[in-house]
């Protein structure tokens, strides 16, 4: 038997204000561009959150439990829905009621907090559970990191916090001979299973569904069936692991991308040996087949599957340094209002923003790039981070010597 | 008199202190009783027109907005040119200069991002000065001017395009050279347009003693060819000091000017990264655009000191005398400027500033000032005492109030109707 796992990523971060500039410093405490936040949310609520959930949830009836989905869904996202788009928190619920659908856990900021502080990386992990439990009524036991950003050291950690399971990427230069298609174990952990995906037949649907020079185009579900069936016998589980906003968003309706999710879950199963399982139903019914060392931080970003997408040009490294520089003077102070600011700071998307990879050719950076250039949102974002510090240490002058960029 | 004269930009559209100087003169010499005819480039729209279109100063402003900033007297003349040559150019080719501004600058003068280049040449600069230089031609025939005043290279082939079909003088006003843009490495045929014109012109006016012997050094011109003329400055606050509330207590030392070589940026930032080592209570700003602005974003970032390293991209208008009226001190860290207007502008709201030994600015202004754009620790040293040497700074003030009553471009304009009665008068 091959299970198919399906886990997508849910995600929009707070955008900060494009027009946040020099003179606004010390006068005006608003950060997040509102307007473009409400209409980001409502736009891609239309045309993906609210059509795939519907349809999620009639495959599933459909085949009476017999497709099943897993979801992570970052808390700066569940907030967002809240605010902009509180009946797709319902349809979520109704997910999930059916008892079909996995929650997973992960950072409630999107952060790199797992790169940069122990206790962060804890404490929003934290944060994310009490959410899930809050909206949802639920107990995640599989984490994913944010951006599936992995390594022994937080492999680690995360067996140390209970968690069952752990998803990463599939990356070939650790993998080597091996196949993405079973249950491993991180080279440290006894009881921690490892999901790896499979970004071939992951990236077919997300990245290569609607490109009409692919030779596989157009690409339909009887065609995506029998690749996923040639792997019987030969694996147990293929982990397709995407962004939820690849149906609807990323590949619009247009494409086909609906009919194709309408019909996948049959042409799935009409093979005898396959069916549909989720992170936490793979670690139930699965054996790790061997240990994997992840010496290094891998992610499922860009063709490099490394951090270089949020850090490494100096721009990236001293934003990120700055916010985390004020993390003990933002925790002594207590004042929940300035740690979820500073910690919406936090979100991977800011960074992201400020990468010069490929910034001369028009790519996947660009798209998602609300600023006008990675300079721009360097700016900006350092801009708000002054107007944070000084009210933080106009308020607290006594932890002014906690950060090392003030002291 | 009635002066023909040719420019690249004029108010509200505006790159640089060009625009800002030729607004100055243009008005203060209607004021004093001559006719000028400006002219400059400019395009309607996307549809390329025959011919040229005259517009009043008033149309001007009505069009581009801020208008009320730049009024203009009646027997003011702005001929806004629109290529005859247009049809024949490919349709990319076809967005004019003004037009581009506009786009890249909107109302307020602040662009989409703090990246966006200004003042930068086109690469199809020189067909708009060949074509700029057949309105010269046409307008030559008219016949109904008596002198030819050009600024800067740009807008010498038409000029001498003028001269050549009506025999009038010509007058070339050089506010900067090719050497000033670019340190040494000159483009040839920029150089080469920029020497004939020099060399056709009945007369040069150099904004500045450090011009004037450039000229001559590097153009070879004849020195009893070229007189001196400061550039001034209008005295008008945009903005009332006392209504501007700071958000920090820091000190704010500031850049004002493009991001490129020429304007030295690089020796600002490295001096703000001296001066950060030694204090935590002080800000820097760079305000502009340019090439060189990715890279010192970059450094500021390398350095760390991004957190008291402010980018604000090109700024004018109000919000630039907003960031001149928040200062404690202004920095001019040129390698080579002609004059330099900014330090002026900073001066009309009491701030200090320091100018390097390389600007024409210097010569209005104290020794003390004055400083090496590559001596990083000494202009460091003297952004720390003027800032916190109250004596220093009020003597400074004083003297500088001096130096700005004197700069009036009501006496420039005197100065520049001198110059045109005697190539008149040969």
């Amino acid at each position: 038997m091959t299970s198919i796992c399906f886990y997508f990523q849910v995600h929009q971060p707070f955008r900060l204000r494009k027009d946040y500039d020099f003179f606004k410093i010390g006068h005006d405490f608003h950060y997040e561009d509102l307007p473009n936040n409400r209409a980001i949310m409502s736009k891609v609520a239309d045309k993906c959150y609210r059509p795939m959930n519907q349809l999620l949830l009639d495959l599933i009836q459909r085949w009476e439990g017999r497709f099943r989905v897993a979801f992570s869904i970052s808390g700066v996202c569940l907030e967002q829905f809240e605010l902009y788009a509180p009946d797709v928190i319902d349809s979520f619920r109704r997910l999930v009621d059916t008892g079909c659908v996995e929650l997973l856990s992960e950072t409630y900021y999107h952060s790199l907090s797992s790169v940069f502080s122990p206790t962060e990386f804890t404490e929003q992990i934290h944060l994310h559970r009490q959410k899930l439990s809050d909206l949802f009524d639920y107990e995640p036991q599989v984490f994913r990191n944010t951006e599936l950003i992995y390594s022994d050291d937080i492999a680690k950690r995360i067996e140390e916090l209970g968690f069952r399971g752990i998803l990463a990427e599939g990356v070939d230069r650790i993998l080597d001979w091996r196949s993405p298609n079973y249950l491993y174990q991180p080279a440290p952990c006894r009881k921690l299973g490892l999901l790896l995906k499979n970004y071939r037949l992951s990236d077919d649907v997300a990245f290569r569904f609607s490109n009409r020079d692919w030779t596989a185009w157009p690409l339909t579900a009887p065609t995506f069936a029998h690749w996923l069936h040639q792997v019987a016998g030969n694996g147990e589980v293929i982990n397709l692991f995407m962004d939820y906003e690849t149906f609807g968003e990323h590949q619009w309706a247009e494409t086909g991308i609906f009919h194709f999710m309408d019909a996948l879950p049959g042409q799935v199963l009409a093979h005898p040996d396959f069916n549909f399982a989720t992170p936490r139903e793979v670690l139930g019914t699965r054996q790790p087949i061997g240990k994997l060392t992840y010496p290094h931080y891998v992610s499922w970003a860009d063709i490099d599957r490394d951090l270089s997408a949020w850090l490494g040009n100096s721009l990236q490294d001293s934003s990120i340094e700055r916010i985390y520089a004020i993390e003990r003077a933002v925790k002594a102070i207590g004042d929940p209002a300035l740690l979820h600011t500073w910690r919406k700071l936090q979100t991977s998307d800011h960074f992201y923003y400020m990468c010069t990879k490929w910034f001369a050719d028009g790519d996947v950076h660009k798209y998602f790039n609300p600023y006008s250039s990675p300079y721009d949102a360097h700016v900006i974002y350092n801009n708000v981070l002054a107007d944070f510090e000084q009210r933080l240490f106009q308020r607290f002058p006594s932890f002014v010597g906690e950060s090392q960029y003030l002291s | 008199m009635r002066v023909l004269m040719f420019g690249w930009e004029f108010p509200p559209l505006i790159s640089g202190g060009l625009g800002t100087a030729c607004y100055g003169m243009t008005k203060h010499l209607a004021e004093s009783g001559e006719d000028v005819i400006f002219v400059l480039p400019k395009a309607e729209g996307h549809v390329p027109r025959a011919g040229y279109q005259l517009l009043s100063a008033n149309e001007v402003s009505e069009k581009y907005g801020n208008g009320p900033d730049y009024q203009l007297p009646s027997n003011v003349t702005i001929l806004a040119v629109s290529s005859p040559l247009m049809p024949y150019l490919q349709e990319q080719d076809s967005i004019p200069i003004l037009d581009r501004l506009e786009r890249t600058y909107g109302k307020d003068g602040r662009s989409e991002s703090i990246i966006s280049m200004s003042g930068h040449y086109s690469h199809n600069l020189f067909e708009e000065v060949q074509r700029f230089a057949e309105v010269g031609w046409r307008l030559g025939a008219r016949r109904d001017f008596d002198v030819i005043h050009a600024h800067d290279w740009m807008t010498f082939p038409a000029a001498v395009a003028a001269k050549q079909r009506s025999g009038r003088p010509f007058v070339a006003h050089v506010h900067a050279t090719e050497y000033d843009r670019t340190g040494d490495n000159p483009n040839l045929h920029i150089l080469e347009v920029e020497r004939y014109g020099l060399h056709q012109a009945d007369k040069i006016v150099a904004v500045s003693h450090r011009t004037k012997a450039l000229l001559r050094e590097r153009y070879h011109i004849p020195e009893n060819k070229i007189e001196v003329v400061h550039n001034a400055i209008s005295q008008e606050k945009l903005v009332d000091p006392a209504s501007i509330r700071r958000g920090f207590q820091e000190k704010l030392v500031i850049f004002v000017g493009r991001v490129t070589l020429q304007k030295g940026p690089e020796y600002f930032l490295r001096s703000a990264a001296k001066v950060l080592k030694k204090r935590s209570n002080y800000r820097f700003v760079m305000c502009g655009a340019g090439d060189m602005l990715p890279r010192m974003i970059e450094e500021a970032a390398q350095l760390r000191i991004q957190n008291r390293f402010h980018f604000t991209g090109f700024l004018r208008g109000e919000t630039l005398d907003r960031l001149y009226s928040m200062a404690d001190l202004f920095v001019m860290s040129s390698v080579s400027e002609p004059f330099g207007l900014t330090p002026f502008e900073a001066m009309r709201y009491k701030v200090p500033v320091i100018v390097s030994k390389q600007t024409g600015a210097a010569e209005l202004l104290p020794h003390a000032v004055q400083v090496d754009f590559w001596d990083l620790d000494q202009t460091a040293e003297m952004m720390i005492n003027f800032c916190e040497n109250r004596r220093l700074k009020s003597d400074l003030l004083q003297a500088q109030e001096h130096t700005l009553h004197a700069m009036s471009w009501r006496r420039v304009a005197e100065q520049l109707k001198l110059i045109y009665q005697k190539v008149v008068h040969v």
